[in-house]
């Protein structure tokens, strides 16, 4: 059961590796619109855009 | 995707009026259209190769009927560079021109429109990046200022049929997005690092009962110790300040329990961490955390929308205007910049920047969004405009009398202000509810400590934890917000948004329904009605040559009769106006006079059939006759058109059991004869913004629980002063942002809808109460004699949450009817 000593550890920082992405998450405006992506993806969208 | 019939206009959804031969071929099918505009904006969809709109959308775009030109002459102004200055971002470090703002969008009604906007606004050239925001409907638009100027992004908008404003946020509102991503992240912290210490937990329980070595206990208390610590220093901040702040008030908040419950139960499980002696609770504490947090959450979302409402009201003012110098030399200024005695141009289709006097020129007005009345007013030299008004004929210009806050319109808005610090009594009663239940819970709290401190030393910290988390208002905070956005979401979809978290609660409990007329219970804008056209003759010959004799007006009547028209053009030359009364001009070598009846009857010298005019002013409808040096030729009738399910929903709304008011600031006749047609019995008519009010608060002495339906700025004090109020989504954005409800579709059936959810919902929310209060009752003394350990009173309290959650959302299922 030692290698728990190890195993949790490892965990944590797993957890921390989590929360420090949420937090770019929220700062780089992920959940500023939480219903757009959910509509944007059923929409066909491939057609060739207008040449810039 | 909606149903279509052959007589509903295949883009708008509107009737499409008879005569009227507007098609397209989409789809590769024929299809009908109401109007030139929407014909116009659909081709521009098809054109520019985006058809599939059609086959995404879940409601019909916005009718193109009103492409509003006088919109498109004011674009120009946001390529100003100092206009610019407050809303565009410019991007200097690149080199290049690039400049990136914030545009509101009007008209989006489903996530296809969304798209639309976005795939077209994508392929201009010179627009580099567009995103657009789903539940805000806000447009960020990047693009190279070489290339394409701001004003032709706005244009291009127009032409498929939306509208967009450059949306400059304010302090508040950033602070509002702030405060939201804020609490994203406590949410979040608290949610992941809850869950691992849940997972100790667990553990640590399953140790307890089959035997766990002793270091392992404490490695695992000084992990969850270390877990817990954020939640505690940052999630929980939020609490712990409000719990501050009431306690030096010395008041009792929901927060005080609930701070002095997870301070204890932190400040126990530290010491018996440290000490290696007694039980742990970090569990209760994050699960506490999480669950309050979540609650708080929906409460800031109502917050930011009711914000958002209120910030678009910038729009009725005018950010610029033009001013005269001492030389007549014309020079923009921004209007708050203005003072008393300058002299101000307003050209046709804008709108007056503050309250004045005319000193030139003569022109009709539109003073609708201040005092509901429906149809514009001539003005002349030494007659005053107030500012908000829309100057629609003629140049005029203006010496400003008052500015700021001396001018009609900040007037309105005090009252509205006035009327909205006056409503939160409802907020003010549950609040002290909650406070005197805080109070009980605390000094049982106390007595439960003091007593077991005496009887049994070891047992009081638990016991007093198990008190104060098995009593948290958890469940009986969450029994309402929970039941509210089930049904607000609910609703969202079938068209009524709720932008105030009591809304539905009272709309429930309302007696009273009470519509505004113009823009409410009819479209707000002047359409033809009827005609009496001489025998034998037909009616589209004789608009046609209306139409073609108000060529170039854009007087309502003249828009109106040019829409009746439809596509039959004639060409009139010497066209002559005689202001007021009516117009000449020649057709094919013959004249023709079009006007008030009494200008036909003195300028032709020819009768108008009185019986028929008699008949067509019955319903407050204005009349205009045609006639050449012969005869009188024709007369129309104009008036606002009532919308097709005013009645329906009338009448669903009594069976329902509720007295239905109308309130118009039109003549008593008008509003008396709308009313006598959609089956409203109580009507009140001549009224101004102060007397609505004054109705209003003469039912509510009654006892009345008063909803109240407008659209207008005119409303907008009176929607405030209502306990509950419901602006159509059409309306002015004053009314919306005063209105507890917005009816989105602008389909007066979504009331009697919203009406039955929100009565399912105060159903499920007594439920819920009903049972918050009987777990508490049930486990309150059980611990505090001791029977349930912390971890049981936690889990008890999120599985008492989790029962009204999951009733609260039933609410979501469809109901059979």
């Amino acid at each position: 059961m030692e290698v728990l000593y190890l195993l949790i550890p490892v965990a944590m920082l797993l957890v921390a590796a989590i929360v420090a992405v949420f937090f770019w998450a929220v700062r780089s405006g992920q959940f500023d619109d939480l219903e757009g992506p959910a509509h944007r993806i059923i929409m066909d969208d491939d057609k060739p855009k207008n040449d810039k | 995707m909606s149903e279509f019939n052959a007589t509903q206009c295949f883009h708008c959804g509107l009737p499409v009026p008879k005569g009227a031969e507007f098609t397209l071929l989409i789809d590769g099918k024929v299809r009908p259209m109401c109007c030139k505009g929407c014909e116009a904006v659909a081709k521009a969809i098809i054109e520019g190769g985006m058809g599939d709109y059609y086959k995404f959308r879940t409601e019909n775009a916005p009718t193109g009927r009103e492409l509003v030109p006088d919109f498109l002459q004011q674009v120009a102004i946001y390529d100003n560079e100092t206009v610019q200055g407050s809303f565009v971002r410019r991007d200097t470090a690149t080199g290049t021109d690039e400049r990136e703002a914030d545009l509101i969008l009007e008209g989006i009604t489903c996530a296809a429109c969304i798209w639309l906007n976005e795939r077209h606004l994508a392929a201009l050239p010179g627009v580099l990046e567009v995103a657009i925001n789903y539940t805000t409907h806000r447009a960020r638009v990047k693009w190279d200022n070489g290339r394409i100027r701001l004003s032709e992004i706005l244009e291009a908008v127009s032409r498929i049929g939306y509208l967009a404003h450059p949306y400059d946020p304010n302090r508040q509102q950033l602070l509002l997005e702030q405060e939201r991503r804020l609490h994203i992240r406590r949410l979040g912290l608290a949610g992941v690092l809850g869950m691992q210490v849940m997972m100790i937990a667990v553990a640590l329980y399953l140790g307890a009962f089959s035997g766990i070595e002793e270091h392992f206990r404490q490695f695992f208390h000084w992990l969850s110790l270390g877990l817990t610590l954020p939640v505690i220093l940052y999630s929980a901040q939020p609490f712990f300040r409000t719990a501050w702040r009431d306690l030096q008030r010395l008041q009792a908040g929901m927060d005080v329990p609930v701070s002095l419950g997870m301070s204890l139960a932190f400040a126990g499980s530290v010491y018996a961490t440290f000490t290696g002696h007694g039980e742990v609770y970090y569990d209760s504490v994050c699960m506490f955390v999480f669950f309050l947090l979540t609650g708080r959450y929906f409460e800031l979302v109502a917050r930011k929308r009711a914000a958002e409402a209120s910030e678009s009201l910038v729009h009725s003012v005018p950010a610029m205007a033009t001013r005269l110098g001492d030389d007549n030399e014309e020079c923009l200024v921004a209007v708050a910049e203005l003072e008393v005695g300058d002299r101000v141009r307003v050209r046709p289709g804008e709108t007056v920047p503050a309250d004045g006097l005319i000193i030139d020129g003569q022109s009709s007005i539109d003073e609708s969004l201040l005092t509901g009345e429906s149809l514009p007013v001539k003005r002349g030299r030494e007659e005053h405009v107030i500012g908000g008004a829309i100057n629609i004929e003629s140049p005029l210009l203006i010496r400003i009398e008052q500015v700021g806050q001396d001018t009609v319109l900040s007037g309105i808005l005090r009252l509205l202000d006035r009327a909205q610090t006056e409503k939160p009594r409802i907020t003010q009663l549950a609040d002290r509810t909650a406070a005197w239940f805080v109070l009980v819970v605390l000094m049982l709290a106390g007595s439960v400590a003091v007593y077991w401190w005496q009887a049994d030393p070891a047992h009081w910290l638990p016991i007093t934890l198990s008190v104060l988390v098995v009593t948290c208002p958890c469940a009986l905070s969450l029994a309402t917000p929970t039941a509210v956005t089930a049904a607000t979401g609910k609703l969202i979809r079938s068209g009524l948004l709720a932008t105030r978290g009591h809304a539905l609660e009272t709309l429930a409990r309302a007696t009273h329904i009470v519509f505004d007329k113009t823009g409410t219970l009819t479209y707000g804008r002047l359409n033809l009605i009827d005609s009496v056209v001489a025998d034998g003759h037909d009616e589209q010959g004789y608009l046609a040559i209306a139409a073609a004799l108000e060529t170039g007006s854009e007087h309502p009547i003249a828009r109106a009769i040019r829409r009746a028209a439809g596509d039959g053009k004639r060409q009139a030359s010497d066209i002559q106006n005689t202001p007021g009364a009516g117009l000449t001009g020649d057709i094919d070598g013959q004249t023709y006079w079009l006007g008030t009846p009494l200008f036909i009857e003195t300028e032709t010298a020819q009768k108008c059939n009185a019986e028929a005019l008699q008949r067509l002013r019955v319903s407050g409808n204005t009349v205009i006759a045609l006639g050449s040096r012969k005869s009188v030729l024709a007369l129309f009738a104009f008036g606002d058109e009532l919308r097709n399910d005013a009645a329906e929903a009338v009448a669903d709304l009594k069976a329902a059991g509720k007295q239905v008011v109308l309130l118009s600031g039109d003549h008593l006749a008008v509003a008396q004869h709308v009313a006598g047609k959609i089956g409203i019995d109580e009507v009140y008519g001549d009224l101004l913004p102060e007397d609505k009010l004054e109705q209003v608060s003469r039912l509510q002495k009654q006892g009345a629980v008063v909803a109240m339906v407008g659209d207008g700025i005119n409303d907008a004090p009176v929607l405030a002063a209502a306990q509950v109020s419901i602006a159509m989504g059409g309306g002015t954005q004053l009314a919306a942002a005063s209105a507890d409800m917005l009816l989105l579709s602008d389909r007066l059936t979504g009331l009697p809808e919203g009406l039955r959810m929100a009565q399912r919902m105060l159903w499920v929310i007594r439920q819920n109460l009903f049972w918050a209060i009987a777990y508490n009752l049930l486990a309150l003394p059980a611990a505090a004699a001791g029977y349930i350990a912390p971890w049981m009173a936690a889990l008890g309290m999120s599985a008492s949450s989790l029962i009204v959650v999951g009733n609260a959302l039933r609410l979501l299922r469809n109901q059979r009817n």
